[in-house]
């Protein structure tokens, strides 16, 4: 056992990897659509709360406009389907993070010269005004009424009656999986090292050898491909790309994911993808049972969702993540045996 | 099938008994008896009616809007007291989708999937519902009356499932149109329209009557940024350009901006305004305008304006209907205004309960959509016929002009048909009594 956790990095990760691929497929494929669809939407967050968490995270770079990164991969599918139908997904997803990546590149390289709220402001813009794009030149990007874009086809093997929403929800833990150990392993190594020593301190990062500015353009770029994969897994999933899904409110959306679920960890980006997923399902189900008149009844789901995300952070203020690693050192230090370790 | 797989493998852990005791309990409850209402379809079983719903009751499409599904759910209460339909109660379950077809989508899977719904009715928004139409359509899942007057909604070959209700944008832009070439002739005119379908397809029916060097201006908006610069930038245009009617297609919100931004010292612009039926309710835009005016302004600025509608006008105590629906309002809604968006959800219910009276004692999917394609469903409180067949899925063909007289909507000159790019026809055919207890 400790010959195999000590070994090589990669088939450690490829390894966790095989087993949750394994775990996720039989939950997958044993519940019923619906849950599926949820799934789903809880891998596109999960990769997008991920890429996140590495460039905010380790790289000290707060980002509010990863929904304009998210838009610009969903509007690169629906673009590509519309142009040619017949393109195999994998490269529709593949030109999505390319289109991503390009353009964090260049948000990158603004980016750099910024730091803290001004920063957090340019990234903002980004979110705001990028929707507008697709309204400027509606004849291209479909307007305010979007493009539609045709599910995922199930491949023919598995018959007819396997309901896409099941075969969605296996693709898209696929691109999780292959996201999640993709950065595991980019934060574990050289890069990951370099992009906590600019977190921590630029000038002792530079006076290391560290290039900064480049250092935080390719923090960017993987955080933006990150974004583009679940943009072009959202663009699937809602079956539309419409500006009005893609706003203010989905970057904050994924920057809530990755603060309650806890910043700086990939598990903690899947924690609060599950949290941004089922926490408004979960509040409205509290409201239907509470049976109250008209207004009340119909804005209290968010304000339960809110009042959540509220607590949640006063009492955890690592996020869940945070919250379960000082749950397992209690734990470890209850363990009599376990003391002298 | 998988039940009895599971089953199987539960008796090997010894939970037989357990397993034998719940599958007589399910098999019991899903006995049907041969005669009476019988689970027909999904969504039907011997009691229930079940459909969904996706309405904007938060956010920015909110205010108004969000009276439409509590009225339609107050008219099915009254049928469901009265012993529903085919001695089933409709079950009416609209969630909010908050305006975002993000979650529009995920709504309607759910309530497909979970759910179980038997059909989805009068899902409200043009951009959200057309998240959700390809997906209806290839589940095969009835998309009845589409709360939006996009023309979107009627393409009998490719969306043989979806259903529009409300007259669409361009049939009524025509007929604005027609009035303002009749009553306001010579007179220059300015257009301001929302930046989408909505406004687009009004300004297409307006062009087809309005010769175009009549129109001085055409200003348009985006709904999202109204609560930052509102319409100022527009108005002012338009009074720079002297347009002396002015056509709003806008959503209530819009045209209240739009009224006070005109009178404000700085502008005094006075034109007549005609306006869109979607932002024209009296009622409605008396609370908007003095909400944004802190009270100073209120029902005073509306005098005068002239707008379209199919239904007859909420503040006409003594039309038959309305004074149906107000009975139905003060029983089961008596905290909401009783104004244009409760008629609206109202007399939608009526239809749809007219529809699944004559769909049948036990119904499926595909006989609902074949009485609605046989056109034989009651047009109810509407002033023209609804234009269903087979070929197409336009709901009413029509409007009636209203010009506010007093403070209220009344209605002027002849009822008015047409199609998108045919010709406008008079109606003669004048209004429906309601049914005795106001059930089809």
């Amino acid at each position: 056992m400790s010959r195999f956790t000590s070994s090589s990095t990669i088939l450690r990760h490829l390894g966790w990897a095989v087993v949750a691929a394994l775990a996720a497929g039989v939950v997958i494929l044993f519940v019923d659509p619906y849950p599926d669809y949820q799934l789903a939407e809880v891998a596109l967050f999960g990769i997008a709360a991920a890429g996140l968490t590495v460039l905010t995270g380790f790289n000290g770079q707060l980002s509010l406009g990863h929904g304009a990164l998210m838009a610009i991969g969903a509007y690169t599918t629906a673009l590509l389907l519309r142009q040619s139908p017949t393109v195999a997904v994998p490269l529709v997803m593949l030109a999505s993070v390319a289109a991503a990546g390009l353009a964090s590149v260049v948000v990158g390289a603004a980016a750099a010269r910024l730091r803290g709220p001004y920063l957090a402001g340019a990234t903002l813009a980004l979110a705001v005004g990028l929707p507008g794009v697709a309204i400027r030149f509606s004849k291209v990007f479909g307007g305010d009424q979007g493009i539609s874009v045709p599910p995922i086809e199930t491949p023919s093997f598995l018959g007819a009656d396997f309901p896409p929403e099941r075969w969605l929800a296996l693709v898209s833990m696929v691109a999780l999986l292959l996201a999640f150990v993709f950065l595991a392993n980019l934060t574990r190594s050289r890069f990951g090292r370099d992009f906590r020593a600019v977190r921590d301190d630029e000038i002792a990062a530079a006076l290391a050898g560290i290039r900064v500015a480049g250092n935080q353009v390719s923090a960017f770029v993987v955080s933006g491909c990150c974004a583009g994969l679940a943009g072009s897994l959202l663009a699937f999933w809602a079956g539309l790309t419409a500006p009005s899904g893609l706003g203010l409110p989905l970057s904050l959306q994924v920057l809530a994911a990755v603060v309650i679920g806890g910043l700086g960890s990939l598990a903690g980006a899947v924690w609060g993808a599950v949290a941004v997923v089922y926490l408004p399902q979960l509040s409205s189900s509290l409201t239907e049972a509470l049976h109250l008149p008209g207004v009340v009844k119909d804005n209290l789901p968010l304000a339960l969702y809110g009042a959540a995300f509220v607590v949640t952070m006063l009492a955890f203020p690592q996020g869940i993540q945070g919250g379960l690693r000082l749950l397992y050192r209690k734990l470890w230090i209850a363990i009599p045996s376990r003391r002298d370790i | 099938m998988e039940l009895s797989s599971r089953g199987m493998q539960a008796a090997r852990r010894g939970r037989l008994p357990v397993l034998a005791m719940g599958f007589v309990l399910l098999f019991t409850a899903c006995g049907s008896t041969s005669t009476g209402p019988t689970a027909s379809a999904p969504g039907i079983t011997a009691t229930t009616i079940t459909i969904g719903s996706t309405q904007p009751l938060t956010g920015p499409a909110a205010p108004g809007y969000s009276e439409i599904s509590k009225a339609s759910d107050a008219y099915f209460q009254w049928v469901n007291d009265h012993g529903g339909v085919n001695g089933r109660k409709i079950v009416y379950k609209y969630e909010d989708d908050g305006y975002n077809p993000t979650k529009t989508t995920d709504l309607v899977r759910k309530q497909v999937l979970q759910d179980k719904v038997f059909a989805e009715f009068n899902g409200l928004g043009t951009p959200t519902h057309l998240a959700v139409i390809d997906y209806l359509n290839t589940e095969k899942v009835p998309d009845l009356f589409v709360a939006s007057g996009c023309n979107c909604w009627n393409q009998p070959s490719k969306y043989p499932e979806t259903f529009g209700w409300q007259t669409d944008y361009t049939i009524e832009g025509k007929i604005l149109g027609q009035y303002i070439n009749k009553n306001l002739a010579g007179k220059t005119v300015g257009y301001l329209s929302q930046g989408d379908e909505f406004g687009d397809d009004g300004v297409k029916g307006l062009d087809q009557k309005i010769a175009s060097t009549q129109v001085v201006s055409r200003q348009k908006y985006d709904p999202a940024a109204l609560s930052v610069t509102g319409v100022k930038a527009q108005i002012a245009a338009l009074a720079q350009a002297k347009a002396q009617v002015v056509v709003l297609y806008t959503i209530p919100a819009a045209t209240a901006l739009a009224l006070l931004t005109a009178v404000s010292p700085a502008l005094n612009y006075h034109p007549t305004w005609v306006v869109s039926s979607v932002g024209a309710d009296v009622t409605t835009l008396t609370g908007l305008l003095q909400t944004f005016s802190k009270g100073a302004a209120g029902a005073a600025l509306l005098e005068g304006i002239v707008s379209g509608g199919y239904l007859p006008a909420p503040t006409n105590a003594s039309d038959p209907w309305i004074s149906l629906f107000q009975q139905i309002h003060d029983k089961y809604i008596p905290s909401l205004p009783m104004d244009g968006n409760v008629e609206y959800g109202m007399a939608v219910a009526f239809n749809f309960v007219d529809l699944m009276k004559k769909a049948g004692q036990n119904p499926t999917r595909q006989d609902v959509i074949n009485t609605l394609n046989g056109g034989t469903v009651s047009r109810g409180a509407g002033l023209v016929p609804l234009g269903y067949s087979s070929s197409s899925h336009l709901g009413f063909t029509g409007e009636q002009i209203f010009v506010v007289t007093g403070g209220k909507a009344t209605a002027q000159g002849s009822v008015y048909t047409s199609t998108d790019d045919g010709p406008i026809n008079t109606y003669t055919g004048g209004e429906l009594t309601p049914p005795g207890n106001g059930i089809p």
